[in-house]
């Protein structure tokens, strides 16, 4: 699997799209911290942490998350997570790959193993120039928790690595779905699209109400579980939950791609 | 290693809805042999060198490479098959070079024979340019070397020189030949007879997914009635002289020939009738339908008549 793995990263590295996905997510933290110190005023003061933004520049990440989980960062993912099957069908690849010396698990997992990398890397990214941004323009001060509580700006920095981690599952579970799509669709453009209409379905799905005790099984609830680390003390409900909701999405679309995949007749790709 | 023969394929079926793409094809290559898959456009051998390769499965029947079947070992049973169906396929946006580089890769084989194979199918000038910028012959050509890296005892190739210009079929043809000669059995699909007629020395004959012949072209012209045309002063006598050998069949008079199917015995004992009806003539040829005749009523005569019995 190793070989594939690599080989699927050297194919990312040499599209457009993976460039495209990167750059807009280290591009986001960058706009929405000139957009804010060009403004006068407080808030957006009914997000967590946005009253805090121009305080410190530990809460420009955590603000950046709150407003790509809507469709930035499900975009990103679906970028090439819709792409990465698909593309092989547009180029007529499979069957070149395919009568080689690799069975089409390995070859699936590999394609796995590459959309992961890279939508961490999309994530990290964005955070990391978050951090870097927000410091440089409203510097490396102590962030108030959700509880109200001051924590060192070096502890504020752990529990940023540590939400990044817990945001990460839910956008790996689009990932899994993105895959899904590209596996059985065929189609780059309609996996794409069709990744984030989930994604924001299921965000509507929580808005809408009566939906109130299916909520917490929703995908776009999950964005939220790292609100749980910044208070104190420490509110490991959402975070536990958020494990398990995200890892069976992820399991059911990956089972399903995986099946469809090994099933698959390739004919004219 | 098993002895095996490089292709087994036995009550081939693919559907697809009420469509029989492939229907019930029995195929057998042999080591050495270079096979042809001769057939008009549409009449399933891309569909069945799918199957072989294990692509797509088939709706019954089984087939084997080397007494492996791709469906049961996956990607093990390809082990020493290499080719390409409908036109070899690569990543656009890497350079040949990478692109074998990858496949060499996913065999877990030896890079160094890169450059070899770039050199046989003339690409060492390009090979750091994206594929994406290649000619369909160019690509026809990487599609070999991709195959060659593998360095196959069976090579698979599907209508490889659909698209070339008459300078590159004739190149691929010698590479094909040059490739048998080292000992590489190939199995080649192909809508072109005289391709076939050139480089096999079996084929297969299907038609809407059946194979209607299968042995070689030497025997399937053998196997047809044997005609001849008779140049007679007296076409007329010899006509009624010819209607009382016996062996003698299927009498016409075409454009002031005499024309008849017969074993040679039948031919020696007209000729020696005619002499004693008196009936002189200036020329007896043996009229053999061309290979291409056979060819067009095997694929597009009617699929009730059983045209030609199947030469072993």
């Amino acid at each position: 699997m190793g070989a594939v793995f690599i080989w699927e990263l050297r194919k990312l590295r040499a599209q457009k799209r993976t460039y495209l996905g990167l750059i807009g997510s280290a591009l986001v933290p960058i706009a929405f911290v000139v957009a804010i110190a060009l403004q006068n005023g407080s808030g957006p003061n009914d997000i967590p942490l946005g009253r805090a933004l121009r305080d410190t520049g530990l809460a420009v990440p955590f603000v950046v998350l709150f407003f790509m989980s809507i469709w930035g960062l499900p975009l990103v993912t679906a970028l090439v997570a819709g792409d990465i099957v698909a593309s092989e069908t547009h180029n007529r690849t499979l069957k070149t790959i395919l009568t080689r010396s690799r069975d089409r698990g390995e070859v699936f997992a590999g394609k796995v193993c590459a959309t992961a990398t890279y939508t961490l890397a999309a994530l990290v990214a964005m955070v990391t120039v978050g951090v870097v941004a927000g410091v440089i323009a409203f510097g490396w001060h102590p962030l108030v928790s959700l509880s109200g509580t001051d924590v060192a700006p070096g502890t504020g920095l752990g529990l940023l690595a540590l939400s990044t981690l817990v945001y990460a599952w839910p956008l790996l579970a689009i990932a899994a779905f993105g895959l899904l799509l590209s596996t059985a669709t065929r189609n780059s453009a309609a996996s794409v699209v069709g990744t984030l209409m989930f994604a924001l379905l299921m965000q509507l799905l929580a808005a809408l109400p009566g939906t109130e005790s299916i909520r917490p099984y929703l995908l776009g609830e999950q964005f939220s579980a790292w609100h749980g680390l910044l208070r104190r003390p420490t509110d490991w409900a959402p975070i536990e939950r958020g494990a398990w909701v995200c890892a069976i999405y992820a399991a059911v679309a990956l089972a399903a791609g995986y099946l469809v995949f090994l099933r698959r007749d390739v004919t004219g790709e | 290693m098993t002895d095996a023969p490089p292709v087994v394929a036995r009550g081939l079926v693919k559907r697809y809805g009420d469509l029989v793409a492939v229907d019930h094809v029995d195929l057998t290559v042999e080591r050495g042999d270079v096979f042809g898959y001769l057939g008009p456009n549409g009449a399933g051998k891309t569909t069945s060198l799918r199957m072989l390769l294990g692509l797509i499965r088939p709706s019954d029947g089984r087939a084997e490479l080397f007494g492996r079947d791709p469906l049961v070992e996956g990607a093990r049973a390809l082990d020493g098959v290499a080719g390409f169906v409908e036109g070899p396929a690569f990543y656009p946006y890497l350079s040949a070079r990478r692109n074998l580089e990858l496949l060499a890769d996913y065999d877990d084989g030896p890079r160094s024979r890169i450059d070899e194979v770039l050199e046989l199918a003339e690409l060492r000038d390009r090979a750091g340019d994206r594929v994406g910028g290649y000619s369909h012959g160019m690509k026809q050509r990487l599609g070999i070397a991709a195959s060659l890296l593998r360095a196959p005892r069976l090579l698979l190739l599907d209508e490889p020189t659909t698209g070339l210009d008459p300078a590159g079929m004739r190149d691929m043809r010698e590479l094909v030949r040059r490739l048998a000669r080292e000992g590489i059995t190939i199995l080649l699909s192909s809508h072109l007879l005289y391709e076939v007629e050139e480089l096999c020395n079996r084929v297969a004959i299907v038609r809407r997914g059946h194979v209607v012949y299968e042995g070689s072209l030497q025997a399937l012209k053998a196997s047809a009635a044997s005609g001849y045309a008779l140049r007679a002063v007296d076409v007329d006598t010899a006509r009624r002289v010819a209607h009382s050998v016996a062996g003698i069949g299927d009498v016409a008079v075409v454009e002031g020939e005499l024309r008849f199917t017969a074993g040679e015995d039948a031919v020696a004992q007209l000729t020696v009738a005619l002499g004693r009806a008196g009936v002189g003539f200036t020329a007896l040829l043996p009229r053999s339908a061309s290979l291409e005749d056979l060819f067009l009523d095997l694929t597009e005569g009617e699929p009730a008549a059983p045209l030609v019995q199947e030469v072993a």
